[in-house]
């Protein structure tokens, strides 16, 4: 309040202390709990997969035929699976290829997906028609026949799992975005900047990306967890990652065969894929809170 | 010296029932340092000219000519250059700024993209310096949007609006949105800024009293044509069109020692799709004659610097 | 004034909001009378608690989070605030309406207006469908629609036309009292005109008592008998036309006149009135405008103002003002600069 009223005296304008958005973001990122509760569990998972080696207990690929489908134990912290590998040293392996496919493959899915709704929504017209017509066409394939399809042409491996994944994600990223671009397009905020001289690219980096970020990392939380399952039934059919290589989604279809018997074996995959679609659900939502300066307190 | 001029410029608009005759063979021009304003009601178009002057919209015809150059004739980046010397301010200050921009960032983005400062010191100096200008608490600077009133969203709009050291601007509708209290804070610093910058304003607005205290010129619009245009005083105190009259007459005024006649318009503003020939005010008006409804009035220049659309001017009862 | 034309009586109303960031004082202490055929003009900017006053007159407001702290509002000696939300039915739409500003919202999109008509008759009277219909007509007909656009739907209508419409609905039951909630400020100029012209001409034919809320002085001018100018959930003065017009007192209403550009005059100044509106969940100590006020002195900041009668039926919420017998009528108040 102070210095409104000396302003004009001094010749040198006194600067008030300007804050750097990006610093306001983080800021706000760091007092949500939930936010950091989610990134807690991520970091752990990411620093399963950095340092795996040191982490695991046992080989994830060594068998132990005589101590196969123990419950967990002093030995065996989460148990043994059905060729008696040790599934914690599984898991923790698996997190490398798992997160790996799952941030990835939404990687892809989102970058592709906001370019072509981007340019759907910002331009219109035939372009528009031509690029929905197609999306509308990959969303109507079932997803499994659509990633069978692009791994079937690509040829099977770890790279084409993920580029498969993204794919046939592409379409629900494209459409979110192209409907908040249309409404966006239209404000007069844009049409201000426009007038300032700015460029479409620079429209659509600073005004019109984040202000449709919302829906996006929705969206992308939500993705993860599928790409992960997906990554599963493409290994299922023998596309995917070849075993003995450990990856959640696979221990926990090879797990289904033994539910009755030994319902450890699906419980702890299962659960480690649940904390890494939480811990991004969390920060998801604590990022998109962050961005969102009306919710700023 | 003519800053803008216009000729005979035209925007229609495709739509599903035809074609939508938004702004029919408008021209005009605006001389350097004065106020045009454009009186008309929703929908007659005035809009629209202040966005195709500054080429936010590209015209279907005609010709505009900003210091003695066509502006449809400039490519992209020549136009994008140009937009330095030719701003706009909006109605709606919320609308206007982006929601998730600080004062200063928004303020900041006219010379960030036309690439004004190397150097990050100058150009938070300057930002500081617009702020003060339009009256801007520098503690405002890391406010967004919504915590600000609208007098205030307003003042941004205005900061951004000069920040490039234009010649000319747009004004739509810059007070309607606001409170009378704060309308006027906002109107006198318009007025002093023009002083202070030499700035060239075409002022668009709904509000006849805001149009009379600020302009130097007035032109009044109905249907995407320009039905008289004079200086203020003229308009306001012998106003010749038919359409001109009745809203002077129809405008409220806070005082109850005037007495005025009342003309009350029948019906409504006509659809701008597929306009019929004629006037485009003879359904409403009440000297219409037979001439009104097949041959369209052209603007001339009845008395010196008072121009008008009508068969019939001046037609008083 | 005797006691028995006042049709509607506020005293004393406290309105205040419950919010996360504390209580929002939205109305203060408000007194305010309505006589029967008068119509009473509530002026003031956004945030004055014009719309908070009347939908507590109405009970529409909804409780939580609003609270009624304090006061009556006696409608015809009855006080509206302790009756039932069943007992409030009967008389709202019969006994008291209200128009709202924006036209396009306040009709169903997906009924008639002759049906959205016929249904606010139905509610109130005792007639069978077809005779309610045949009301519903002749409405339309007196506030300047042909009876057989009765089976349009709203989204035909223009702006203009579809608050006709919401006036023939309004109006329908023939209530003793329609409040309007800034009803031509959705419209144009010419438009404007026309529905103002058909609510004076109503309000003579109906002989309704109106209060009619606004920010511009020029409605007021035109169709009010009485004004009340609010300023921070107050009334800081309040009169008849004339008194208000060419006899303020109050710094407030002075300012209101000053700052809006007049079409009569070559005088090519506004005064405006500096700083901005208190925020209602922190309003200033003494009196609420004093953060604003160019007369303001010590006293004003410790201290509220009572209101004092300047002349008969004159109020003004002001240590300045004067009794009009001490000031003379063109200058009104002298004022420590």
């Amino acid at each position: 309040m102070n210095n409104t009223t000396n302003t004009a005296t001094s010749q040198t304008l006194p600067v008030y202390k300007k804050r750097g958005q990006g610093a306001e973001i983080w800021r706000r990122f760091r007092q949500n709990k939930n936010a950091m509760v989610g990134m807690c569990i991520f970091l752990v998972l990411v620093s399963f997969a950095l340092f795996a080696e040191f982490i695991a207990p046992y080989d994830p690929i060594e068998q132990d035929l005589l101590n196969i489908m123990q419950t967990p134990s002093r030995q065996h912290i989460l148990g043994t699976d059905e060729l008696g590998r040790d599934i914690f040293s599984r898991i923790v392996y698996g997190s490398r290829i798992s997160m790996t496919v799952g941030l990835i493959a939404v990687g892809i899915a989102f970058v592709a997906g906001s370019a072509l709704g981007v340019i759907c929504g910002y331009y219109g017209g035939i372009l528009d028609n031509v690029i929905m017509r197609f999306v509308d066409i990959l969303m109507s394939i079932p997803a499994i026949l659509l990633n069978i399809s692009i791994v079937a042409a690509l040829g099977t491996g770890l790279q084409n799992v993920m580029i498969a994944i993204g794919i046939s994600n592409v379409p629900r990223f494209c459409r979110i975005i192209r409907a908040s671009v249309m409404s966006l397009r239209e404000q007069e905020f844009v049409e201000a900047s426009r007038a300032a001289g700015a460029k479409d690219l620079y429209i659509v980096m600073r005004h019109i990306i984040p202000n449709c970020l919302a829906p996006l990392i929705i969206q992308a939380t939500v993705s993860i967890g599928s790409s992960i399952l997906q990554c599963a039934s493409l290994s299922f059919i023998g596309l995917g990652i070849v075993p003995p290589t450990p990856e959640w989604g696979a221990m926990l279809s090879t797990g289904r065969d033994f539910l009755r018997k030994a319902p450890h074996l699906t419980t702890f995959p299962g659960l480690a894929i649940m904390a890494a679609v939480y811990a991004m659900n969390l920060m998801g939502d604590g990022l998109r809170d962050a961005l969102d300066p009306k919710l700023k307190n | 010296m003519k800053l803008l001029e216009v000729k005979n410029l035209k925007k229609y608009f495709a739509t599903k029932n035809g074609l939508l005759h938004a702004v029919d063979g408008v021209s005009l021009e605006i001389k350097k340092g004065e106020t045009l304003g454009l009186v008309g009601e929703s929908g007659c178009g005035k809009s629209t000219i202040g966005r195709l002057v500054i080429r936010l919209l590209e015209a279907t015809e005609g010709e505009i000519l900003f210091e003695g150059k066509d502006l449809a004739k400039l490519n992209k980046e020549e136009m994008r250059r140009m937009r330095c010397k030719m701003q706009i301010i909006f109605q709606d200050p919320y609308a206007s700024l982006d929601p998730r921009k600080n004062v200063f960032e928004s303020i900041a983005e006219p010379l960030r993209v036309q690439k004004v400062y190397s150097d990050k010191k100058e150009l938070e100096r300057h930002i500081y310096e617009l702020m003060e200008t339009v009256g801007l608490a520098q503690r405002l600077a890391n406010s967004y949007p919504h915590e600000l009133d609208g007098g205030r969203r307003q003042r941004v709009g205005v900061a951004r609006a000069i920040a490039l050291d234009p010649v000319f601007m747009v004004l739509d509708e810059p007070v309607s949105a606001l409170d009378v209290s704060i309308q006027a804070q906002i109107l006198n610093l318009l007025q002093q800024l023009q002083k202070e910058f030499d700035l060239t304003y075409l002022f668009i607005s709904h509000d006849l009293s805001v149009v009379k205290h600020i302009s130097d010129r007035v032109a009044v619009m109905y249907l995407g044509k320009l039905v008289e245009v004079s200086n203020y005083k003229a308009i306001f105190k012998d106003p010749l069109h038919p359409y001109t009259q009745a809203l002077l007459s129809a405008v409220p005024v806070p005082r109850i020692d005037v007495q005025r006649e009342k003309i009350i318009l029948e019906g409504d503003v006509p659809s701008p799709i597929n306009p019929k020939p004629g006037c485009r005010f003879a359904g409403r008006c009440r000297y219409c004659e037979e001439v009104c409804k097949t041959e369209t009035p052209p603007l001339r220049e009845i008395s010196q610097d008072h121009f008008v659309a009508c068969h019939f001017p001046g037609n008083r009862v | 004034m005797s006691q028995q034309e006042k049709l509607l009586e506020i005293k004393n109303l406290t309105v205040h909001y419950a919010t996360v960031d504390g209580t929002v004082r939205a109305v203060e202490n408000l007194n305010l009378s309505v006589d029967a055929g008068q119509t009473l003009g509530l002026v003031g900017e956004t945030g004055a608690g014009k719309t908070t006053t009347v939908k507590t007159i109405m009970r529409i407001l909804p409780v939580p989070p609003s609270i009624i702290k304090n006061g009556e509002i006696l409608y015809k000696g009855e006080d509206l605030l302790k009756k039932s939300q069943k007992e409030m039915r009967s008389i709202r739409g019969e006994k008291i309406s209200m128009i709202f500003q924006d036209p396009m919202t306040s009709l169903n999109p997906v009924l008639t207006v002759g049906d959205q008509i016929k249904e606010a008759i139905e509610l109130h009277t005792k007639v069978n469908k077809r005779k309610a219909f045949e009301l519903a007509g002749d409405m339309l007909e007196t506030v300047g629609i042909k009876r057989d656009r009765a089976n349009d739907y709203p989204h035909q209508f223009s702006g203009g036309m579809k608050q006709r419409v919401v006036i023939a609905m309004a109006l329908a039951c023939n209530p003793e009292l329609l409040i309007a909630d800034e009803p031509t400020t959705a419209l144009d100029v010419t438009i404007q005109a026309q529905v103002l012209e058909l609510m004076k001409r109503l309000k003579v034919q109906y002989n309704t008592s109106m209060i009619m809320i606004t920010h511009d002085l020029g409605i007021v001018a035109e169709i009010c008998d009485y004004v009340a100018i609010m300023y921070a959930g107050e009334v800081v003065e309040y009169g008849t036309r004339e008194d208000v017009f060419l006899r303020a007192q109050h710094p407030y209403t002075k300012g209101l006149f000053t700052c809006i550009p007049d079409m009569y005059s070559d005088d090519n100044r506004l005064i405006p009135i500096r700083g901005l509106m208190p925020d209602p969940s922190n309003l200033p100590s003494g009196c609420k405008f004093h953060t604003r006020c160019d007369y303001k002195c010590e006293r004003c900041e410790k201290e509220e103002p009572s209101v004092v009668e300047v002349s008969s039926g004159h109020y003004v919420k002001c240590f300045f003002a004067l009794p009009q017998n001490v000031a003379s009528s063109k200058v009104s108040v002298k004022m420590p600069v």
